[in-house]
């Protein structure tokens, strides 16, 4: 008994070895099976798992080669980390520039000028800022300007660990900066009392919206755009409703080839396609099926009562950049900490 | 735990050898990973270090951490033996099924743990709504976080004690006059020190480091309600390693003395009242 116990693990054994064995690339253009791993952040579980399911068909017919995706989903930074820590990503999709760019800065594993190899700054899909508040708006709540009301409470995550709180952040600060006319006393003053009503900075995009919704804490949630109707889908229009600010940013998550790991792993080829693919009239109708708003005009046009005309600020023209963005705001001593240090 | 007490002449052969494995098992699994702790930071010279770590921001958070750590390892210290005196001396139907619940806290994923406690505790939740204060989002919720993943310690360290502690001894006792509180306090107490000090540092140290279930509770406000891990981890976020490994740096500095302090405690205890 113990004999054949030891054999059949044995076998088991090898036979796991010879399957990874056999799932070895070898370079581009063979139609061996090819996998690719997708590190991406975390509201894009949805859109991502629709789009892997589309761009397999796609490819097979394309080159008749099997390719499988695995997904990687949490923290924009986090993830960023991950890969630069030497988690094998052929391509990225995070919430913000910077953290790709982090990647260049401490492994090199891309291009510096990364962003500029695919249309739109390497962004097939953008998404915005909005309110989230309970229905019929009790607190009548129109724009920013009404977040720092003293009797409203509101709901972001902590900019020091979410992407997406920091775009909540900018798109607060481009609106007062417009208001006060980039009197930057007044900007700041804005800001802290808006983060004065803030009543938990939860550490990310999704604990943010549990808070607002699941324990009903706070009158209004700063969310990404995809992620209020997301709400709105699982808990019905009839519990809460969207509010579109007088301005917002237009936040731009970008995707690109982790060149180095792809070259290693013999997958650059499928890994490109992979990412073209977003582009395409297919990637871009699952985008805008997901709530993010298409970089493609018709499609967008085809949703556009889904997607509000929103006056939009971009990081690049308004903030100089995300690294100077993130410099100036969010690093430790920048303007984020400002606002909390006790008077 | 209680090494040390024993001054014979060893018996078994071998200490070289076991010594040496011991040493090295411990390199490899311990010293090797804090050192590269302390590594990390000495790359960032000593004033970025020191401005770092003093920063009022990351201080309150010290304080925060220490404080709530401590308190909730105290109370797991006194109710942890009271669950542990009713687990070994009491018969009652259900009794297995309580000494299993005992140790859930350790089961459950942390983040499962806090998202649980905070639906609980805020302001419209089950428990939360009974109150006309806050609970979570303060650090009354931290305290709770940190007795819920800290109870196990003290709890399983004290019940093979009380096990073993023999009739004759509380009979004796009896015998000679003392009341229930005195045999309690003069003879089953003192054996069950150790005990409660080794419970009552490890539920301390775990709740230092805790940062799965507490992010969830705490509500992140600067120098309110941030945790000394979640400083950590913003400064992970920034890609900012070295400000990251110096706070982790006094933390573990800290945490060692406490340790250290608790460990010759219980040492002296042991002997004092040991009476070997």
């Amino acid at each position: 008994m113990k004999k054949l116990m030891i054999l059949t693990s044995l076998i088991l054994a090898f036979g796991v070895l010879a399957g990874c064995n056999s799932e070895k690339t070898e370079g581009d253009g063979t139609s061996k099976p090819v996998e690719l791993l997708n590190v991406s952040y975390d509201p894009t579980r949805e859109l991502y798992q629709e789009f892997n399911e589309a761009f397999v068909k796609h490819w097979k017919e394309e080159s008749g080669q099997d390719v499988s995706i695995q997904q990687s989903h949490g923290g924009s930074g986090k993830q960023g980390r991950a890969v630069i820590d030497g988690l094998e990503a052929d391509v990225v999709t995070l919430a913000l520039a910077y953290d790709i760019d982090a990647i260049y800065e401490a492994s090199n594993l891309l291009a510096e000028d990364w962003q500029k190899r695919l249309p739109e700054n390497s962004t097939p899909y953008t998404s915005t800022i909005v309110f989230l508040v309970k229905k019929d708006n009790p607190k009548d709540i129109k724009d920013w300007d009404d977040l720092i009301k003293k009797d409203v409470s509101v709901i972001t995550p902590n900019p020091k660990t979410s992407g997406g709180a920091r775009w909540n952040y900018l798109a607060a600060w481009a609106y007062a900066e417009k208001k006060f006319d980039s009197d930057e006393t007044k900007v700041k003053d804005f800001m802290k009392k808006l983060y004065q009503n803030v009543e938990v900075l939860d550490s990310g995009a999704r604990g943010a919206t549990t808070t607002f919704v699941e324990r009903g804490i706070g009158d209004v949630l700063i969310a990404w755009e995809n992620e209020a109707y997301l709400t709105l889908e699982e808990f019905g229009d009839d519990k809460y409703e969207i509010v579109n600010p007088s301005i917002s940013i237009l936040a731009e998550p970008p995707v690109a080839v982790v060149d180095k790991v792809a070259e290693k792993k013999g997958t650059k080829e499928v890994a490109e396609a992979y990412l073209e693919y977003l582009y395409s009239d297919a990637g871009q109708e699952i985008a805008a099926k997901n709530f993010y708003r298409p970089r493609d005009e018709k499609i967008l046009a085809k949703y556009e009562d889904q997607f509000a005309n929103i006056d939009m600020v971009t990081v690049d023209d308004t903030f100089g950049g995300w690294k100077k963005a993130q410099e100036t705001h969010f690093n430790d001593g920048g303007t984020f900490d400002e606002i909390y240090q006790p008077q | 735990m209680t090494e040390g007490k024993q001054k014979k002449k060893r018996t078994i052969p071998g200490f070289g050898l076991t010594m040496g494995f011991t040493l090295l098992y411990l390199s490899i699994i311990v010293l090797i990973p804090l050192s590269m702790v302390f590594l990390n930071t000495f790359s960032m010279g000593f004033q970025d270090f020191w401005a770092t770590i003093t920063e009022p921001r990351v201080v309150a958070s010290y304080k925060l951490s220490f404080l709530s750590a401590l308190t909730a390892a105290f109370v797991n210290a006194v109710f942890g033996v009271l669950i542990a005196w009713v687990l070994t001396r009491y018969e009652f139907p259900g009794k297995r099924i309580i000494d299993g619940l005992v140790d859930l806290p350790f089961a459950l994923p942390t983040a499962v743990a806090g998202i649980t406690l905070t639906t609980l505790y805020s302001p419209n939740g089950w428990i939360g709504q009974f109150f006309n204060f806050k609970i979570a989002f303060t650090p009354t919720g931290i305290i709770i976080a940190l007795i819920f993943i800290g109870l196990p310690f003290v709890v399983r360290m004290v019940q093979p004690v009380l096990e073993n502690i023999e009739k004759g001894m509380e009979e004796a006792s009896a015998s000679l006059g003392a009341n229930r509180m005195q045999t309690f306090i003069k003879i089953i107490f003192p054996e069950l020190i150790p005990a409660i000090l080794t419970g009552f540092a490890l539920s301390f140290a775990r709740a230092l480091g805790e940062y799965g279930s507490v992010v969830f509770i705490a509500g992140n406000m600067p120098f309110k309600t941030e945790i000394s891990p979640l400083i950590i981890m913003t400064k992970l976020e920034q890609y900012d390693y070295e400000g990251a490994t110096a706070v982790a740096a006094v933390m573990l500095i800290i945490t060692f003395i406490i340790l250290f302090t608790i460990n010759i405690l219980q040492w002296w205890t042991g002997k004092r009242y040991s009476g070997k």
